[in-house]
């Protein structure tokens, strides 16, 4: 017998469903075309057209081949980044410090494959990957280890460890990893065998293709093994999960390595597949945008790789536009800043009114 | 129309709704000036949220309040000015002091600035003086003791010029002899001509303290009796409706071999002092022993150390013949024991998660559950609906948030996941927390089941009632020490109230070496 | 190594002195914090905050210069920073607080949002040309910075100084001698205990809110304004998460964060004198630039280091934790 206190609110199950799934994919669309909507604002203040901007910008991430290849290329590091920082994310653990943890992949895998030329490539490329990954994770660990021992908030260590990261390549490349033949902050070229084979006989280079594939990567991690659901577990109730017998702070650790094992990867994946040198700048930003798709693809794999196209064709599209028109290519951050603000906003406002 | 006899708060009519559940259904509630009345029920009844919306948490549906002569609607606490609550849970600020918690939200003389604390000192003396409310005004709260607190708490009210207080079960986190205190100060209040609703699921203190009562049942006002025309049985009848069994009836317990074992163990509590000082005890196959004591006396650090979530500084755990002293819950329940915690929605389960993840929470990297390092969640599911159909578990479906289960039912999950586990010990700490009395009794019904078959079962629980009711034999624990061990057919109430309360009456001093965990 | 030379008063002087007028952007941040958090928020977006001030008191300043507007220029331009500051205080109080959304997010997006949209202002109006601001003149007081050592290093300064000591003075008493000190800070212990005692949790939220925001814009504004006089992408280069590492330091104590804020500083300070360090000896052939450029952030790291213990009971209770009152509907 239960008194009318106990009786649980009950709903047919398969409505109920339909409605969480439009919810969940309507809010971010919803978010998004408002982000976009304040944009238009913005460059109608600086004297512009937002119908002509916007269609010069989505001309040039999807016009053609060309644009549509550079588009695929811009995205891949967002996405294995963010792909990271999800799993990262879903655990509650805040890496903002991808950025520095892709410059120390590429910086260990880099100057590994710059000391050592002559091992073939077939050799080479698959350790190059470890290395970078390994970077990162090193990287990110130090933080990790941070949080777990002294309780030290990890959004500020990471983000220490970042401008330290920078500065540290930027040492390097200028000193002792500068190439012998020329006067700029840079180092050598990585020799070809070094460099990441194409794909389609364009400019796609393997790493694009890994960027994709750790997206199914990534779901079958979080919710089809159980240490997928032990991450999750935490980022929800982390005192349940230890009261369940398993150790939060390995938890920690591994949410925070992994993902930074991942931004190394995409560190040394960019650099051996476009660019092929070290210098201090071969990240622009990607890795606190990591942080941004993330957010914006709602921390589920397939939601991010939408968000991080979304946001390649932004950075993309802007670039070409900028050549046409008076308006800076930092617009792009501008309006891909406005959208994730939207879209959290959005988002907030529709759960808030549910509850 | 005479003062004296118009009520100083009536409420007519009250209707509330949530979603699923009508928590008042049209309640008829009126207090006269001077008057101690207490509203009476079990957990659910409806009788908190009543109190919430004469206090300005909520707008009732419909209905009418009437503070004296004039009709009101209270948006607000801030509108409530008039009635005092003194919450179940303490509203206070533990780093201020006891003058700090008062003047909050007080204009002061000196505005912008805070007022002169010698002036205001003063004053608060005076005050506390005329109700017999004696407290510090420079203690910090955390400082003080909970009754101590508790006074402050009644002094805020009082100072705000309240004419109506509102106490919210104020003698659950109390000794018996504090206890009989407060009843003592609520006389003084009423004889003060203050009007005190009291609320409570506690007959004894109910009849006790007030002058008339009121049963709530179900959201509705089963009745308003006075005091001295009734008794526990008749009350406890109408709380319910039907006959209420006031014990439960079990066999006489047949004890094995022990199978959790603590010998001198000492631990600290989260602000490093120590808080258990020495607990030796030991529970056999087939018998529950129960742990009595108030709140805070080390329960929830002696709960931890056995299930393997907090370390100790001293002495040694044994389950099922193996020393479990500091390893992991893990490794507890390896050694054959299942914990329902004392508090479900921090440890026993995952409310963003779905029934059936809950349900299977310590199995799920296990076969049938994990095979080749992948979950089988069809496996996970069926496992699932077998639970909640054997428990009885009222859900849509195993896919329900469990968050979105009543207490009873989130309670049922933990239970059907432990009990699952088929364990050799039973930790059951405040298992019946927040229940209402028919998933009172379907718990109380499982533990039994569950000695009869062999299981040794150390119940925690600050309700003495649910102890005296379970236990084969019972425990007493006073600031993290056993200080009595009797079998439950020769137990004696008052005896254990003082063995719970220390023996001897101390209240009021600074306690230093025992910080409240609000505190922390 | 020419020890002489380093510990010489000319060279300690410049030191200290470029070390508490570099602290004061830091110092506002932190200041600013440190109401916010005592009310129970946590605002990571310091950073974008501070770049939105930064940014805006630039271009007003340097409008306000162009517009002949004199010795007032820079002082429109800091009044600018602190409005700008509080619209971002605005946004983050509207998503964290009415709308409830996890505070760690807002924050972090608040920042990239912050310096996205800085960066952009810039360039939009400025195009590529590194403009160049009013700058503010230093202001010794008259006697006191006669002092030997003490006395240009203390009295010799910019008024942005004396004004970031004042301020420092009127948030403690705000804090700790007002009614309102006294809600900031209950609501940030136990929201719950402060909303039965009849105060409006949202609304004093806000205003700590707002507040903190306002002198992070300041602070902000005072980089571009005050010390660099220009404004590049990214000039604020971390201080703002440095600020929020500063409040934990400084045990959410205003005073304290004077200190903290000096600690920085003075590390920033090592960084800008090295032209004196290598004619000490100290240099490029020593330690690269780039090591000196790390040091604040590793002393950051430092810092947290040695105050995590310490520090771990006094934060205030309720921090980052959104509140939910039971509302009449």
């Amino acid at each position: 017998m239960t008194t009318a206190a106990s009786l649980p609110a009950v709903a047919p199950a398969a409505r109920e469903r339909t409605r969480h799934l439009l919810i969940a994919l309507g809010t971010p669309l919803l978010g998004t075309f408002i982000g976009l909507l304040i944009g238009a604002i913005m460059i109608v203040l600086a004297g512009d057209d937002p119908l002509v901007i916007y269609q010069t910008m989505f001309l040039g991430a999807f016009g053609g081949g060309r644009q549509l290849t550079e588009t695929i290329l811009q995205a891949s590091p967002y996405l294995l980044i963010a792909l990271g920082l999800t799993a990262a994310f879903r655990a509650r653990v805040w890496n903002i410090g991808a950025e520095g943890q892709y410059y120390m992949g590429a910086l260990a895998a880099g100057a590994t494959a710059l000391l050592l030329p002559g091992v073939p490539g077939y050799f080479m490329i698959p350790i190059m990957m470890v290395l970078g990954a390994a970077g990162g994770a090193v990287w990110a660990f130090i933080p990790g280890i941070l949080k777990t021992r002294r309780g030290i908030n990890e959004i500020i260590s990471t983000l220490m460890l970042n401008y330290i990261a920078i500065l540290l390549v930027q040492y390097m490349a200028r000193g002792p990893l500068q190439d012998p033949q020329g006067f700029l902050p840079q180092s050598a070229q990585l020799v070809n065998a070094d460099r990441l084979p194409l794909l389609f006989g364009s400019r796609i280079h393997l790493g694009v293709l890994i960027a994709f594939l750790f997206v199914p990567i990534i779901y079958l991690l979080l919710w089809r093994t159980p240490l997928g659901f032990w991450l999750r577990a935490v980022g929800s109730r982390a005192s349940v999960v230890r009261y369940a017998g398993v150790n939060v702070d390995r938890m920690i650790l591994f949410a925070i390595t992994f993902s930074g094992a991942l931004a190394g990867l995409a560190g040394i994946l960019a650099v051996s597949g476009d660019g092929f040198r070290l210098k201090g700048d071969i990240s622009n930003g990607y890795g606190f945008d990591g942080v941004l798709i993330a957010l914006l693809g709602r921390m589920h794999p397939v939601g991010v790789m939408v968000a991080a196209i979304f946001f390649a064709a932004l950075t993309v599209g802007a670039q070409a536009m900028s050549v046409v028109s008076q308006l800076p290519a930092s617009l792009a951050s501008a309006i891909q800043a406005v959208v994730v603000l939207s879209v959290l906003a959005t988002d907030a406002a529709v759960h808030r009114g549910r509850d | 129309m005479s003062q004296a006899g118009m009520p100083v708060l009536q409420m007519r009519g009250i209707v509330k709704r949530f979603p699923g559940v009508v928590a008042n259904a049209g309640i008829d509630f009126d207090l006269l000036p001077g008057e101690v009345h207490a509203l009476l029920g079990e957990n659910g009844a409806g009788k908190t949220t009543l109190m919430n919306i004469l206090y300005g948490m909520y707008a009732p549906d419909s209905g009418e309040i009437w503070l004296r002569d004039r009709r009101v609607s209270i948006a607000s606490p801030h509108a409530a000015i008039a009635l005092g609550m003194v919450h179940q849970h303490f509203m206070l600020v533990q780093p201020f002091t006891v003058a700090e918690n008062i003047v909050l939200g007080q204009p002061s003389p000196r505005e912008p600035f805070n007022e002169n604390s010698r002036d205001l000192h003063k004053r608060l003396d005076a005050l506390s003086q005329k109700y017999g409310l004696a407290v510090r005004p420079d203690s910090p709260i955390w400082t003080l003791s909970v009754g101590e607190q508790q006074r402050v708490e009644i002094l805020k009210a009082l100072y705000r010029g309240a004419e109506v207080l509102i106490l919210d079960e104020p003698t659950s986190v109390l000794t018996p002899q504090e206890a009989d205190e407060l009843l003592a100060i609520i006389s003084r209040l009423a004889r003060e001509g203050k009007s005190v609703v009291f609320i409570s699921h506690k007959l004894g203190e109910v009849l006790a303290a007030s002058d008339r009562i009121t049963v709530l049942r179900d959201g509705k006002v089963v009745g308003t009796v006075a005091a001295r025309e009734t008794d526990k049985q008749a009350l406890a009848c109408m709380m319910v409706g039907r006959e209420v069994v006031l014990s439960v009836t079990k066999t006489p317990a047949h004890p094995g071999e022990t199978r959790l074992a603590l010998h001198n163990v000492q631990a600290d509590s989260d602000r490093g002092l120590p808080a258990l000082r020495g607990i030796s005890l030991e529970v056999r196959s087939g018998e529950i022993l129960g742990i009595a004591g108030v709140d805070g006396n080390g329960q929830r650090e002696l709960e931890e150390t056995i299930a393997g979530l907090r370390v100790t500084t001293g002495g040694s755990i044994v389950i099922g013949g193996q020393d479990t002293t500091n390893t992991s819950p893990r490794q507890t329940g390896c050694c054959g024991l299942a914990h329902i915690p004392s508090d479900r929605y921090r440890m026993g389960m995952l409310g963003d998660f779905t029934v059936a993840e809950n349900l299977m929470l310590q199995r799920l990297g296990s076969p049938p559950f994990t095979q080749h390092g992948w979950l089988q969640w069809d496996n996970v599911r069926q496992a699932a609906r077998e639970l909640v159909t054997a428990f009885d578990v009222r859900t849509p479906s195993v896919d329900t948030l469990c968050g979105n289960l009543s207490g009873g039912n989130a309670q049922k999950v933990v239970l059907a996941r432990e009990l699952a586990r088929a364990p050799r010990v039973l930790l059951a700490a405040q298992p019946t927390r927040g229940l209402d009395v028919s998933a009172i009794e379907y718990v109380h019904r499982k533990l039994i089941e569950q000695r009869d078959g062999g299981v040794a079962i150390l119940l925690i629980s600050t309700e003495l009632d649910e102890i005296l009711s379970l236990s084969d034999r019972i425990a007493v624990i006073y600031e993290g020490k056993i200080v009595g061990l009797v079998d439950a057919g020769e137990a004696d109430v008052n005896e254990i109230g003082l063995l719970m309360a220390g023996q001897s009456r101390q209240q009021g001093h600074l306690r230093e070496d025992r910080v409240p965990q609000e505190a922390l | 190594m020419n020890w002489s030379l380093l510990l010489s008063t000319a060279f300690i002087v410049a030191l200290l002195t470029s070390a508490i007028r570099l602290a004061t952007p830091v110092a506002l941040a932190v200041l600013g914090e440190i109401i916010t958090e005592r009310a129970g928020v946590l605002n990571l977006g310091l950073e974008g905050v501070m770049s939105m001030g930064a940014v805006a008191g630039f271009m007003v300043a340097y409008y306000a210069m162009m517009a002949q507007l004199g010795v007032w220029s820079p002082w429109i331009g800091l009044a600018a920073g602190t409005v700008a500051g509080i619209a971002m205080g605005l946004i983050m109080g509207w998503l964290s607080i009415t709308l409830k959304a996890d505070q760690v997010i807002c924050g972090i997006t608040l920042v990239l949002f912050g310096q996205g949209v800085a960066n952009y202002l810039y360039r939009q109006t400025f195009n590529s040309i590194a403009a160049q601001g009013p700058g503010m003149a230093f202001a010794p007081i008259p006697g006191l910075s006669h002092i030997p050592v003490l006395g240009p290093v203390l009295f010799d300064q910019q008024p942005t100084v004396y004004l970031t000591v004042l301020l420092t003075l009127l948030v403690w008493v705000l804090l700790f001698r007002t009614t309102w000190g006294l809600k900031i800070r209950a609501t940030g212990e136990n929201p719950a205990a402060a909303d039965t005692s009849g105060v409006s949790v949202t609304r004093v939220r806000y205003q700590a809110l707002l507040m903190g925001s306002a002198l992070a814009g300041l602070g902000g504004a005072v980089l571009t304004v005050a010390q660099l006089n220009m404004f590049t992408e990214n000039i604020t280069a971390g201080r703002g998460w440095i600020a929020i590492a500063l409040v934990i330091f400084a045990s959410w104590r205003p005073w304290w964060a004077l200190g903290g804020a000096l600690f920085f500083g003075l590390a920033d300070a090592i960084q800008y004198n090295i032209q004196a360090l290598s004619q000490v000896g100290l240099g490029a052939k020593t330690l690269p630039y780039e090591f000196l450029l790390m040091l604040p952030y590793v002393l950051t790291l430092v810092a947290l280091f040695v105050r995590s213990r310490a520090s771990h009971g006094a934060a205030p209770a309720a921090l980052g934790r959104p509140y939910t009152m039971r509302r009449v509907e």
